[in-house]
């Protein structure tokens, strides 16, 4: 009987083919897997050969950062100046000059909130009160008027402040209307079920645009002679009556994907209505859609550049502008595309939340 | 028993309470409303529709001048809505489906575009991408003189795009005559073969037939009318072009605009639809012995599509609302036209009425065709 002499280190030294490893196991595996997906990879390989490398040339090699308006108009590249130039202007719009710290220190807190409100070891009751003390202090920083601070118009405020001001207020206000819409039209009570009803339909229904109209045109219209609001003011109300709507829907999905038997359980204990849907239904109904929740934020923070059609300063407005300006004048794709990255910014990191917390919440793990 | 104690008469209080409430703010603010205009010297009421407009148009699909009704005006910027929503809509479904199996593809390179472009576009909003799309339209394309000319018959230049189209041709209307009747055919031919294969098993390859037909039925007209090939090639006359169909920069941005961002939301509803059927339908669909387009059309489609459509008709219903954002680049869309009517003659609760009843009616009926879609492809369900 013959030995055979199994050298098992040597065959666990033995690699795996090359083909189905490395960069190239990994190239055949999701590039060339087959004639038609080897096909598409040449065929895009080709058109990022062709397109790329001039738009990185555009963007960095040939492009200016620093210099003035003539020396753009000489140059090939893009002129990063228009933003480097503007870019306290575009920030802050018509905010006067000196007292642009002021909003920068409201975005500063705001941001600073923000970023606790990302992780949900720091939700607690404490955390809410600071938001409700840091909005508060946000305006009355942006205003001004007390505490020696000199008061700013509300027609001078523009620029980023502006945007996330409107979708800030604008959500914190529209959420508690949206609950309300919901509830009203889960309601049993016909009467104010159809009046919920035909409110929701009848603001989804409408493009946003009608409604800042009727802010702007319609609303004066409204008041007493004497009394006057604001535009931002009247924008930000279309805004929140607006957003009320879209919440109320989502809040909806979340009230009918409750079970029955949380309702039976509740009546079983005694509650009334207020008690059901404060301690049993909401709680967990709201829970539920906290995810698109915050897609109808993202879209509400995308919205309020449509200010813009009402001429209010916000960052859409304020990089108008400065592509107005004669000396700046054709530069306007390096500008939108600046702005475009700082919108971007703002909603890819919402809903990156979202998907966060969708995970962190699924805690119904049993199902 | 106190009434209080009740819960239907508490109930009947409530709505009672509610309806009261909401009656006086609006009793309030028309009130206001009221003596406001009565101040300013307006007289409520539509007749101004009535009167002449003194404002021209760029774009008239139908005929229209300045000495046209006000009424007119407002008909010529409902139909630049629905043409341009019209056209947009099928456009972004297109996009939006090849870029949503895009996704899904096992070419990495293919997917991963796909998730950038879906990622970018969800993520700037529509009025900004408009923006650049107009700005780059006027900046970067010549002037009507240096127009550029990849191909025959199509111009363009920062005064908008020309293409060469048939000339008309008294053929043309049998042509279209002849297409709508190879559609008839298609669906006759779908819904025999459909019995046929429940009835007997036996196949039918419906697909190319239908194709053929759709095609072929209007190319034999074609033929017999002697082949009118002659083309309406646009020429440059003053300062811009004549004849061929001329697309302005205003439509081309909201068209791009438009599509470009509703697709990327296009997309993510069909990916999710797609994913939503279980790979184990597709296994069981493939251990019967169907083969990969059986597999497609009689098991994952209906089942995904099902799921998809109800996404998709909020996005087509957004696409037709966020044309209204034309005014912001001086498309005169119905809002625009409107708005015009508006500073023209002070009737801004009724101009800002006719907007909101112009969108409820196109939403409205787009939620009534989808709800019909919608039953009708529910009835697949077992």
């Amino acid at each position: 009987m013959a030995i055979i002499a199994i050298d098992k280190e040597k065959i666990a030294r033995i690699k795996p083919p090359v083909i189905k490893t490395g960069v190239i196991g990994w190239l055949k595996e999701n590039l060339f897997n087959g004639v038609i997906n080897s096909l598409l990879t040449i065929i895009i390989f080709l058109f990022m050969v062709k397109f790329v490398p001039p738009f990185i040339k555009w963007a960095f090699v040939d492009s200016v950062w620093f210099s003035t308006s003539q020396v753009c108009k000489e140059c090939e590249g893009a002129c990063w100046s228009a933003i480097t130039k503007n870019f306290r202007f575009m920030i802050f719009g018509i905010y006067p000059y000196e007292l642009h710290w002021r909003p920068f220190v409201s975005m500063l807190s705001l941001f600073t909130l923000l970023y606790f409100t990302y992780y949900r070891k720091y939700w607690s009751k404490t955390l809410l009160y600071a938001w409700l003390a840091g909005l508060v202090a946000m305006a009355v920083l942006m205003k001004g008027g007390i505490f020696g601070l000199t008061p700013v118009p509300t027609e001078m405020w523009g620029g980023l402040p502006l945007t996330l001001l409107l979708s800030i207020f604008g959500l914190t206000a529209a959420y508690p209307l949206g609950v309300i819409l919901a509830l009203g039209r889960d309601s049993k009570l016909p009467g104010i079920r159809y009046m919920c009803v035909t409110y929701i339909e009848l603001i989804r229904g409408v493009p946003l645009i009608s409604l800042l109209f009727m802010a702007s045109i319609i609303f004066p219209l409204f008041l007493p002679e004497g009394v006057t609001i604001n535009k931002i003011l009247r924008a930000q109300a279309a805004i929140i009556f607006f957003t009320a709507a879209y919440i109320a829907e989502v809040v909806r999905g979340g009230l009918q994907g409750m079970n029955k038997g949380q309702y039976e359980a509740a009546d079983a204990l005694g509650l009334n209505y207020y008690q059901t849907m404060r301690l049993i239904i909401l709680p967990q109904a709201l829970k539920i859609v906290i995810p698109p929740t915050v897609s109808v934020l993202v879209s509400a923070f995308k919205d309020t550049s449509l200010v813009v059609i009402i001429s209010l300063y916000d960052l859409l407005f304020a990089a108008k502008t400065v592509i107005q300006k004669p000396q700046w004048n054709g530069f306007s794709t390096e500008v939108y595309i600046f702005v475009a990255i700082l919108y971007f910014l703002g909603c890819f990191s919402m809903s990156n939340f979202s998907r966060k917390l969708e995970e962190e919440l699924d805690t119904d793990k049993r199902s | 028993m106190p009434f209080w104690l009740d819960s239907d008469k508490r109930a009947i209080f409530y709505q009672i309470f509610t309806f009261l409430m909401v009656g006086l703010l609006a009793y309030y603010l028309v009130n206001n409303t009221l003596i406001n205009l009565e101040k300013q010297n307006i007289a409520s009421g539509f007749e101004f529709l009535e009167k002449e407009a003194a404002f021209e148009i760029g774009e008239t699909p139908i005929q229209y001048s300045a000495a046209d009704s006000y009424g007119r005006a407002l008909i010529v910027g409902a139909l630049n809505t629905l043409k341009v929503s019209f056209v947009g809509i099928i456009l972004c479904l297109i996009i939006g489906i090849i870029v949503g199996v895009a996704r899904l593809s096992t070419n990495w390179l293919v997917s991963r575009i796909a998730l950038i472009y879906i990622e970018v576009m969800q993520n700037i909003p529509v009025l900004l991408q408009l923006f650049f799309w107009y700005a780059l339209f006027y900046e970067s394309f010549p002037g009507p003189r240096q127009a550029l000319n990849p191909i025959d018959g199509l111009f363009i230049c920062n005064r908008g795009v020309a293409m060469g189209i048939p000339a008309s041709h008294p053929a043309h209307k049998f042509i279209i005559i002849a297409l709508v009747l190879g559609l008839v055919i298609s669906f006759i031919i779908k819904k025999w073969a459909k019995k046929r294969q429940d009835e007997t098993g036996t196949d039918f390859p419906v697909f190319w037939t239908s194709v053929g037909i759709t095609l072929g039925l209007p190319l034999v007209v074609w033929l017999i009318a002697g082949a009118p090939s002659e083309m309406d090639i646009p020429a440059l006359k003053g300062f811009n072009f004549k004849g061929g169909l001329m697309m302005s920069p205003e439509f081309i941005a909201l068209l791009l605009g438009l599509v470009i961002y509703t697709s990327a939301f296009v997309a993510e509803a069909v990916r999710a639809g797609i994913q939503a059927v279980s790979r184990g339908q597709t296994e069981a669909a493939m251990s019967i012995g169907l083969k990969k387009s059986h597999i497609l059309n009689l098991v994952v489609l209906p089942q995904a599509l099902r799921i998809i459509i109800p996404p998709l008709t909020s996005q087509m219903l957004n696409l037709t609302k966020n044309s209204s954002l034309a005014i912001a680049i001086g498309f005169p869309d119905f809002v625009s036209v409107a708005n015009t009517t508006i500073n023209q003659t002070g009737q801004s609760i009724e101009g800002v009425a006719l907007i909101m009843l112009c969108y409820l009616t196109f939403s409205l009926s787009t939620s009534v065709f989808m709800n019909w879609y919608n039953k009708k492809s529910k009835l697949v369900e077992r």
